[in-house]
């Protein structure tokens, strides 16, 4: 028989491909990372971080954008996460398979894909118009749940299933009710992926621009009620730069919030391995 | 002295398929019945009827009558709660919560409403001396019982089991998974526990069945063929399918 290449060479070749596909992804992930933090971090000092704009941004720090950052995706978290698990409980463990289940998955899947700006877009006449919550951190927060929700339902869905049965038999034939079991043995087996599911969530929620580009406003002060305007890193930037006010303290905006969610994503994954970890008994 | 389950006509359907067929037997109270037959014959569905295990497969159906006690397991007013306390069960690999050692035998004693802390830890030492694995473990109780060997698994559910205090242990081939060692310290166990409890293991082991067991039940193609006196079922079958089996000329 001939061959072009011969087995041993082929492996070779597509060993070398492989490599060089993860190889690249690093160097994109470094590339962006380091760019953004070597141009933002010589405008990052103490007075950046904790002190308040001046001219819109053009000067003076960005105090009231971290809050607001923090404060609406904590209110979208608020409420994406309880619906998302309880969604995802309810699909793993009392669905069954019936149309209204296949629905609800098709339906979280879409939502998952929809163009961020069209959540902006329902948020504002919803959330902002309808029910009249204004231009809030509370409107911001709402459309940004909706949109964390189904990144974490699904994540969280199939961390459920992929407990192994083996434990809730276990678990019933001690004469555990079903709830018993599920609080007791199914979730906390399935918090790391539960937890990973959040994390998700909370990055879609954390670097969203287009969503709450109707919904929150544009405030310059620190929100203190939920009916506050409130202005998140991400406009911030957007403003910054789309309308020229200071490119430096674009990039500065711009390293802050990198390593904010760089922060909390090592951060949790170090807490989930630890859990892991004792959990296993690793 | 009485029968501790009694099964009348015991019929189980799994949708179309008629899994179990007229299954008559009683099982004597504290002594350990053996059931024996090959792949596929219905012993673990007929143990998973004890416990009502099978109620979680939704096309599970069943006639005739199971009784505990002389009391209908499956009747209406039955608490499926209450009865899975009284009929424990040991799965076929072990399958211990990823919990720690202290917390997989001290579940089952909170989850039926016990929370004064050192009762459930006297509980917790009592179960795992009664499943001889206190010696092995009482120093690394808070560690997570998925770091134990298989053997060591195995006998922390079993104590996980007896710790809420049963009168029936069901065992589906608790010694498949395991090793020579494992197995005879699991065998050993069963014969200190078969005075206080009545045990049914399901078995592909003949030589266990002989070792550990008073009675056997030998299983076919979902009827029991012969069951009665271990010794006698292995030196005198009088059922020709029964010889053929011992024998190993099939199964």
């Amino acid at each position: 028989m001939n061959r072009i290449i011969s087995p041993k060479n082929s492996q070779k070749i597509m060993k070398t491909i492989f490599w060089g596909s993860g190889i690249l992804t690093i160097l994109i992930l470094i590339f962006i990372i380091g760019y953004i933090l070597v141009n933002g971090l010589p405008v990052i000092n103490f007075n950046f971080i904790f002190g308040e704009p001046i001219d819109n941004g053009a000067s003076g720090g960005i105090f009231p954008f971290i809050v607001s950052t923090f404060y609406v995706t904590f209110v979208a978290l608020i409420v994406a996460t309880p619906l998302g698990v309880g969604g995802a409980i309810y699909l793993a463990e009392y669905a069954g398979e019936n149309k209204l289940v296949k629905a609800i998955r098709f339906g979280s899947e879409i939502l998952a894909s929809i163009p961020s700006i069209v959540f902006g877009l329902f948020g504002f006449a919803f959330f902002v118009v309808y029910l009249s919550f204004g231009f809030s951190v509370l409107s911001g927060g709402l459309t940004l749940a909706l949109m964390a929700m189904p990144t974490i339902l699904r994540t969280a869905e199939v961390s459920i299933e992929s407990v192994p049965k083996s434990y809730s038999e276990g678990s019933m034939a001690l004469g555990a009710s079903k709830w018993q079991t599920i609080y007791q043995v199914i979730l906390p087996a399935a918090i790391p992926g539960i937890i990973t599911g959040i994390i998700l969530g909370m990055a879609r929620a954390i670097e969203e621009t287009a969503a709450i580009l109707y919904t929150v406003g544009a405030a310059l002060q620190v929100p203190v009620s939920i009916f506050d305007p409130a202005r998140p890193l991400p406009l911030h930037l957007y403003t910054l730069a789309t309308e020229g006010i200071s490119m430096p303290n674009a990039y500065g905006t711009a390293a802050v919030l990198v390593v904010i969610i760089l922060i909390i994503t090592i951060v949790t994954n170090a807490l989930v391995d630890r859990y892991t970890k004792k959990m296993m008994g690793r | 002295m009485p029968y501790r389950i009694e099964v009348e006509n015991l019929n189980v359907y799994f949708g179309e398929s008629h899994i179990l067929k007229d299954i008559n037997i009683k099982i004597n109270t504290n002594m350990v019945t053996s059931l024996i037959g090959p792949s596929g014959c219905g012993k673990s569905t007929f143990i998973r009827t004890l416990n009502r295990m099978n109620d979680t497969i939704p096309t599970f159906k069943k006639d005739g009558t199971v009784l505990l006690d002389g009391k209908d397991i499956y009747d209406p007013n039955v608490d499926v709660v209450d009865l899975r306390k009284k009929v424990g069960m040991v799965f076929q690999k072990p399958n211990p919560f990823p919990k720690s050692i202290f917390d997989n035998v001290a579940y089952g004693l909170r989850i039926h409403g016990l929370n004064d802390n050192d009762v459930i830890a006297n509980k917790v030492e009592e179960s795992l001396k009664a499943a001889a694995l206190w010696d092995e473990v009482e120093d690394k109780l808070e560690m997570s019982a998925m770091g134990l060997s298989g053997g060591q698994q195995q006998r922390l559910c079993i104590a996980r089991t007896i710790a809420v205090e049963p009168e029936v242990i069901l065992m589906d081939e608790p010694c498949s998974a395991l090793d020579p060692i494992s197995t005879t310290k699991i065998e050993d166990l069963i014969h200190k526990l078969k005075h206080d409890y009545t045990i049914i293991i399901v078995t592909h082991n003949m030589q266990q069945a002989t070792r550990v067991s008073k009675y056997t039940a030998f299983f076919l193609h979902g009827e029991i063929v012969e069951s009665g006196l271990t010794d006698k079922l292995f030196m005198e079958p009088k059922d020709k399918r029964t010889e053929d089996y011992i024998t190993g000329r099939f199964g």
